[in-house]
């Protein structure tokens, strides 16, 4: 029995997990990729909205030193928007920016994210989001390596 | 007695109508788009956000061009603006050790872990005008070249590996971190609220500050340890689901100044610190801060107040561009009656000065 309940923690702490990076995703997503997802969907769900869309702040903290004691350095946009669908699957959606149709999209992926029947349509539209930003990340990355000094010695005098 | 004036409503609005032509200037010239104000003036966009204490480059290139790119004036705008907005709440603190690194160079370690990365600078340019730019040439992409995947490893780190240099900076337990959004400025302040102040500082006024450091009023001996600019992800956490979610990326640069030592009796001789992050591409922004940083713990380490740089209420107190500029700037506004009192008061000084001039001169005359 207990270790039942065991597994069942386990798969709900990973069922959480997958859920914390699909968010991570869909919030560097652009609201063209996530409409062009909405669109291509085959049945599109019913969606109510539960809060927002909505613009507010974020104060972003920073860490004195860079690993001290937290500091408030200062504030972001952020758009924010939580909907149900039609079953109950409640999804949110937050992103940097003024952007709340974008934050709407995402919380209507984040609710496809967690119903079996579209998990799999939400998963594709992820997959194609995290190859795009690792694309653009690895061509800033090599970009930057080019910058990079090489130092050499120059000898003076003979031998 | 306070006399209420009215007036002025036609003027202003005609003001306000010629001001709208001559920020669209030329019409025979395509607008500037905010996109283009972004892409192409991206750092007055991040001292845009910086001092506004905004992160937002689409607001920010409206705030410019609104104010036809009166830096202040849009600072101001976009400070203005914030208050319009909910806070949603605190952000976790940013990893700057985990940036995604465009720019890293570092003046006390020449070879070091990830190495000189010198990305889009200014340094080593002639500083020359260049007139390819009076035209639209096409601009090669950056170049590209494998890099190693290896982890660029914080200065502070390799030199907190011997112990020569002190911790990242911490505060006493329980210590929550002030807000100056939230609460009046009170001296003395703990550092966390001053980096804040410094953060959104005027970046003239801090570049002034840290200059004269150097200048030998409050001589700290610094080097940059490292100056690092790129992007690190935001994340808030969500009371409703019981985790913190990344909202995205944005950019920042941090400096890690490294000044001149400081033992005691608990410690032996090691480095100490000073500490700058910006928004945005600001490299010059995050130096000035840091130097001013340390100048600013001058109590803290037993030093000789003696400069500006280390008055933490008078560098505090003017740091703000925006309060600044709306002091100064209200002289213009109608002072006519403070001024009209003013006026009768050195009239009757004058009355009595020329009164006794004329008691003075008559005398000798009576001597006469």
């Amino acid at each position: 029995m207990a270790s039942i309940q065991k597994t069942a923690d386990a798969a709900a702490k990973g069922a959480a997990a997958d859920r914390q990076t699909a968010m991570g995703v869909l919030a560097k997503a652009s609201r063209v990729e996530l409409q062009a997802a909405f669109d291509a969907l085959d049945n599109k769900p019913a969606v109510q909205p539960v809060r927002g869309p909505e613009t507010g702040l974020v104060m972003v903290r920073g860490r004195i030193g860079g690993g001290g004691a937290p500091f408030n350095l200062g504030e972001t946009t952020v758009s924010r928007a939580s909907i149900r669908l039609d079953d109950g699957t409640v999804g949110h959606g937050q992103a940097l920016g003024t952007d709340g149709a974008k934050a709407r999209l995402a919380a209507i992926f984040d609710a496809l994210f967690q119903q079996p029947a579209h998990k799999a349509a939400a998963a594709t539209l992820l997959d194609a989001v995290t190859a795009r930003v690792a694309k653009e990340d690895a061509e800033k990355a090599r970009q930057t390596a080019a910058t990079r000094v090489d130092f050499f010695t120059m000898v003076r005098g003979e031998d | 007695m306070y006399v209420a004036v009215k007036g002025g409503e036609a003027a202003i609005s005609n003001a306000h109508r010629l001001l709208a032509d001559r920020r669209r200037g030329d019409r025979s010239l395509p607008a500037i788009g905010i996109e283009q104000i972004v892409a192409q003036l991206g750092l007055a966009v991040d001292r845009v956000m910086a001092e506004a204490s905004l992160y937002d480059r689409a607001l920010a290139a409206l705030a410019i061009r609104q104010s036809r790119g009166d830096m202040i004036e849009a600072i101001f705008i976009l400070r203005a603006y914030r208050t319009t907005l909910p806070r949603f709440g605190y952000s976790l603190p940013v990893e700057t050790g985990a940036m995604l690194i465009e720019r890293r160079v570092s003046a006390t370690y020449k070879d070091l872990p990830g190495g000189q990365l010198l990305g889009p600078t200014f340094d080593y340019t002639h500083r020359l005008l260049d007139p390819s730019l009076l035209g639209d040439e096409a601009i090669d992409a950056g170049l590209e070249r494998e890099e190693g995947g290896e982890p660029i490893m914080r200065v502070s780190d390799i030199l907190a590996g011997e112990g020569l240099v002190e911790d990242d900076g911490s505060l006493p337990d329980g210590h929550v971190a002030g807000d100056i959004t939230r609460e009046p400025l009170e001296f003395p302040m703990a550092r966390d609220l001053r980096l804040q102040a410094l953060a959104r500082g005027d970046e003239g006024f801090l570049l002034a500050l840290g200059y004269s450091t150097q200048r030998g009023y409050a001589r700290t001996h610094p080097f940059v340890g490292e100056v690092r600019i790129g992007e690190v992800e935001v994340e808030l956490d969500m009371p409703e689901l019981g985790f913190a979610v990344s909202l995205g990326r944005i950019q920042v640069t941090e400096c890690q100044m490294i000044a001149q030592f400081k033992g005691s009796a608990k410690n032996p001789p090691q480095f100490t610190r000073g500490y700058g992050l910006v928004f945005g591409q600001s490299e010059r922004k995050a130096m000035a801060m840091s130097l001013v940083d340390r100048a600013l713990r001058a109590e803290e380490f037993g030093e000789d107040i003696v400069a500006p740089a280390q008055d933490e209420e008078f560098v505090i107190s003017h740091s703000d561009n925006v309060q600044a500029t709306g002091f100064v700037e209200h002289l213009k506004l109608p002072h006519y009656v403070d001024f009209q009192a003013e006026l009768d008061l050195v009239r009757r000084m004058r009355r009595e000065y020329e009164a006794a001039q004329n008691v003075g001169t008559e005398l000798p005359e009576a001597a006469e």
